[in-house]
């Protein structure tokens, strides 16, 4: 489904992407782990084209994404931190995008805002919202229109343990539909029992790209969390 | 002696009963003017019928009244000058004249007065003219409800709508003058009087005084003329009720007094003129009652100007309200409204306490260096004036209203 | 595009400083009218509102307004939205607003109690100036990353535009008085937006003024139907080439 070839992106003096080369097909849920600042971001922006690469290019579907936005109506993008016009309401925002996206195929998926609970919380302005509650309205936004792509940044930050929960069963749920979902995380124990691949990269380089079965044999670790620690000691 | 009293009484009662009228006419015994002024004695009637008469020169010398019916037209062929009087008290009453020679030599003219008393021109249109109604040592000459229009493009082509010179007690009356060179022109006369005269859109001056002294004029209408009224090297003027309005151009000035002494002006309205008043070389002139409004400067008074007194005038809208070249001044500015002045008046006297400087920095900027005007009105520009009214340092000091007031006056 | 323009400009509808402005604006030109006994001099004072006040609260709130909605865009862009409709309908939304509050704080009391061609004219270059100080901030805004760098920026353009430039042109005038600079002048105002402005109302306001002296080239140029229609160009060129270059930057800028 995405296909980047040697692509690379400098910051100024820093190189974010160093000819990083990844293939993520359908019906995955895949990590991307890695340290700070080690390219996760940037690699995500450049899929959404919200960074524009330096040199390699990125095939959505087979098609490059270069000066292409039509392709974005397939992705649903969670970011790190959801901000959005103060002064509008829940509500407003959701119609906004609703509105904006103008969904091809019927039904917005409403799942998550009604297990939230963000139903009665439409007239609340989003000034007034607390991280969590931001967070929920990001992850509802990015699974609102259906996309067959799910990129999701640090998602669980900030969530209760019970809206967690609920989030990563909709995550399993919309991977088992036959989805790709992008997934970058630091809490590597949630990962466990979602995740089917890892992309580990450091200093904008693409160290691997497993599946977790191969990761967990190759490392002789059962846990995931042991095993990224076991391969980032080992290096 | 008695007897000889007696008969020339008799003479002249009987040239007063027998004075006859002769009618000249395409259907009359008389076919042509110079047929009929050549039977004409003093103190008979010409009376045209309406018509056009090609009759080159028309030269009057004997004492008539030269009467039209319903404006017969008297045609130049752009050839001749129309009527020429060589008489005392003739009249010349209800012609419509047209096409004048026109020369650079010569200066041909609808009605010409040569050294003559008494001539009454009146109620004559004339069109197309060179010169309209020249005066030339004329005494006790009266112009009156004539209508004056030429189409001049330049200056060298076309000549004075009236023209007066050397000339004494004279009255222009009531006169409309359009397309001249200048309105009306007095050189060289004395103790004469124009009143109720419309002068508009002349090439140079609705009104031009060179040299004459002990004039006036009064309730005059002076408007979109090349370069305003000029009054010149004149003494003892009174200028009176007029109008002086849209007057627009470089050099152009609803009045231009230059060398002028002994001035009065009362009462005037300066409306809509690049500048409402340009004053060079005057000495004693007394301005009261007058109003600026809408000029672009309402008063420039040059430093070769001493005892000018302006009081109880209006100046309104004005753009910059005096201009000035020089830092020493010796005139006389008081109780007039200013609509720029800020000040208060603690005491309700209807005066302002604290004097108003008419002159702005940015006016004297403009003054050095014209191309200035460009940022007039910017933050700049008004910065400047602000500092230079907390600290004069550029403009004149002592060119200031000391007791302005606070309400315009009704005028 | 339609879409988004419609959420700027209800997300600016809300923002109380546009509310503030507009009732200021309001408060301000009513008084004028009602205040002054003389006309002349309350157009004095709207001028100079026009000329100080619109553009310097136009930069500053655009550039503010953009800065604080960087992750909006952020959003905006990673929806299937082309950049060029997201960036020109963040102009719109704003240029819409800047315009309406000048519209109605401003325009209103003209049409009211000026219904003049000076009025006219002050309304129009109002109008203008509020669009163009928009396009100008949001240059500024997308080519500084930094907020405090870029709000820091937008009032050096606003000091430069009102008085720094003026200064300038003025020292020139002054070294170069003896040549004849009155037709390079006519050039140098279609580099400032203001002082173009300010030309085109002196021409309705001061037009007695301009008669003489130099002001007659002037007019002769601004007067003239041709030169009202160039001064409008050059307004809306002041609109396009900012507009377009931010457009530029903004389309290969990393979010």
């Amino acid at each position: 489904m995405i296909i980047a070839s040697n692509v690379s992106k400098n910051f100024g003096r820093l190189k974010a992407l160093d000819n990083v080369s990844v293939t993520c097909n359908k019906g995955e849920c895949i990590a991307l782990i890695g340290p700070n600042g080690c390219g996760k971001t940037t690699l995500i922006k450049s899929i959404l084209g919200m960074v524009v690469t330096d040199s390699g290019f990125i095939t959505f579907n087979g098609q490059n994404i270069k000066r292409n936005w039509k392709y974005r109506e397939n992705i649903g993008y969670m970011p790190q931190i959801g901000r959005y016009p103060e002064s509008m309401t829940i509500g407003q925002v959701l119609d906004m995008m609703k509105d904006i996206r103008g969904s091809k195929d019927a039904l917005p998926d409403e799942d998550l805002i009604n297990s939230f609970g963000l139903k009665h919380m439409m007239a609340k302005r989003v000034r007034t919202l607390s991280g969590g509650t931001r967070q929920k309205v990001s992850a509802a936004l990015a699974f609102l229109v259906n996309p067959d792509l799910l990129i999701l940044d640090e998602p669980t930050a900030g969530l209760d343990p019970v809206s967690s929960e609920m989030l990563k069963e909709k995550i399993i749920a919309e991977k088992n539909k036959g989805k790709l979902v992008l997934i970058t995380s630091h809490i590597l124990s949630e990962l466990d029992d979602l995740v089917s691949q890892v992309i580990f990269m450091q200093d904008g380089k693409l160290c691997f790209h497993k599946s977790i079965l191969a990761l967990k044999a190759d490392t002789g670790e059962e846990k995931l969390s042991k095993a990224i620690a076991n391969v980032m000691l080992s290096r | 002696m008695k007897k000889v009293i007696y008969i020339s009484l008799l003479i002249l009662l009987a040239n007063a009963v027998f004075a006859k009228i002769i009618r000249v006419g395409k259907q009359r015994a008389v076919k042509t003017i110079q047929a009929g002024l050549v039977l004409a004695l003093d103190g008979d009637t010409v009376l045209v019928d309406a018509g056009t008469y090609h009759e080159k020169n028309i030269l009057i010398k004997k004492s008539i009244s030269f009467i039209g019916v319903n404006h017969p037209v008297l045609d130049g062929d752009n050839k001749f000058e129309v009527i020429s009087i060589r008489a005392n008290g003739v009249l010349v009453d209800g012609f419509h004249i047209i096409n004048t020679g026109i020369s650079s030599i010569e200066d041909y003219a609808g009605i010409k007065v040569y050294s003559s008393r008494d001539a009454v021109i009146r109620n004559n249109i004339l069109n197309k003219t060179f010169f309209g109604i020249y005066i030339e040592y004329g005494v006790n000459c009266l112009v009156e409800n004539n209508t004056l229009t030429a189409n001049s493009k330049v200056e060298q082509e076309s000549g004075n709508g009236i023209h007066a010179w050397k000339s004494d007690s004279l009255r222009i009356l009531g006169n409309t003058i359009t397309g001249h060179r200048d309105g009306i022109y007095f050189e060289f006369v004395k103790n004469s009087v124009i009143w109720r005269n419309v002068s508009e859109k002349n090439l140079r001056y609705g009104l031009h005084f060179m040299f004459s002294n002990n004039d006036a004029y009064y309730c005059n209408l002076f408007r979109n003329n090349g370069a305003g009224v000029a009054v010149m090297f004149s003494k003892e003027l009174k200028m009176v009720n007029n109008i002086f309005e849209e007057n627009w151009g470089d050099g152009a000035y609803g009045l231009l007094l230059k060398e002028i002494s002994d001035g009065f002006i009362e009462n005037n309205k300066f409306y809509k003129n690049t500048s409402g008043i340009f004053m060079e070389g005057a000495n004693r002139i007394y301005m009261d009652k007058n109003v600026f409004e809408a000029n672009g400067w309402a008063m420039q008074i040059q430093a070769s100007c001493a005892d000018v007194t302006l009081v109880h005038s209006n100046f309104m809208g004005n753009t910059f309200d005096v201009g000035t070249n020089g830092s020493l001044v010796l005139n006389t500015f008081n109780n007039n409204y200013w609509d720029k002045y800020e000040g208060y008046d603690l005491n309700k006297d209807k005066l302002g306490d604290v004097p108003y400087r008419p002159v702005s920095l940015y006016s004297m900027i403009i003054q050095q260096n014209p191309p200035a005007m460009i940022l007039f009105r910017s933050l700049m520009s008004s910065l400047l004036d602000k500092t230079e009214k907390l600290l004069p340092s550029l403009t004149p000091e002592n060119l200031k209203d000391e007791h302005p007031l606070m309400k315009p006056l009704p005028l | 595009m339609k879409k988004i323009i419609k959420y700027v400009i209800i997300d600016i509808l809300r923002n109380k400083i546009m509310l503030g402005y507009t009732l200021f604006l309001l408060v301000i030109s009513l008084s004028i009218f009602n205040l002054e006994d003389n006309s002349a001099k309350g157009l004095l004072s709207l001028l100079n509102i026009i000329l100080i006040i619109v553009p310097l609260v136009s930069l500053l709130f655009s550039a503010i307004y953009v800065y604080n909605s960087s992750e909006f865009l952020e959003l905006l862009v990673s929806q299937p939205l082309k950049r060029k409709t997201i960036w020109l309908s963040l102009f719109s939304g704003l240029a819409t607003s800047m315009a309406f509050a000048f519209l109605i704080g401003a325009g209103v009391p003209i049409l009211l109690y000026e219904a003049t061609p000076t009025g006219f004219m002050m309304l129009g270059a109002g109008l203008l100036l509020s669009v163009i100080f928009v396009a100008i901030a949001m240059l500024a805004a997308v080519m500084a990353r930094d907020k405090a760098k870029g709000i820091g920026v937008v009032i050096l353009l606003w000091l430069y535009f009102s008085i720094i430039f003026d200064g300038l042109v003025l020292f020139v005038l002054f070294q170069f008085a003896d040549y004849p600079l009155e037709n390079i002048m006519v050039g140098v105002t279609a580099f400032n937006p203001i002082d173009l402005s300010r030309i085109l109302i002196l021409l309705k306001m001061d037009v007695s003024a301009l008669m003489g002296y130099t002001g007659a080239i002037f007019k002769d140029f601004f007067g003239t139907r041709l030169g009202l229609i160039v001064s409008f160009f050059v307004l809306v060129s002041w609109v396009v080439i900012p507009t377009w270059l931010s457009l530029r930057k903004f389309k290969h800028k990393d979010l």
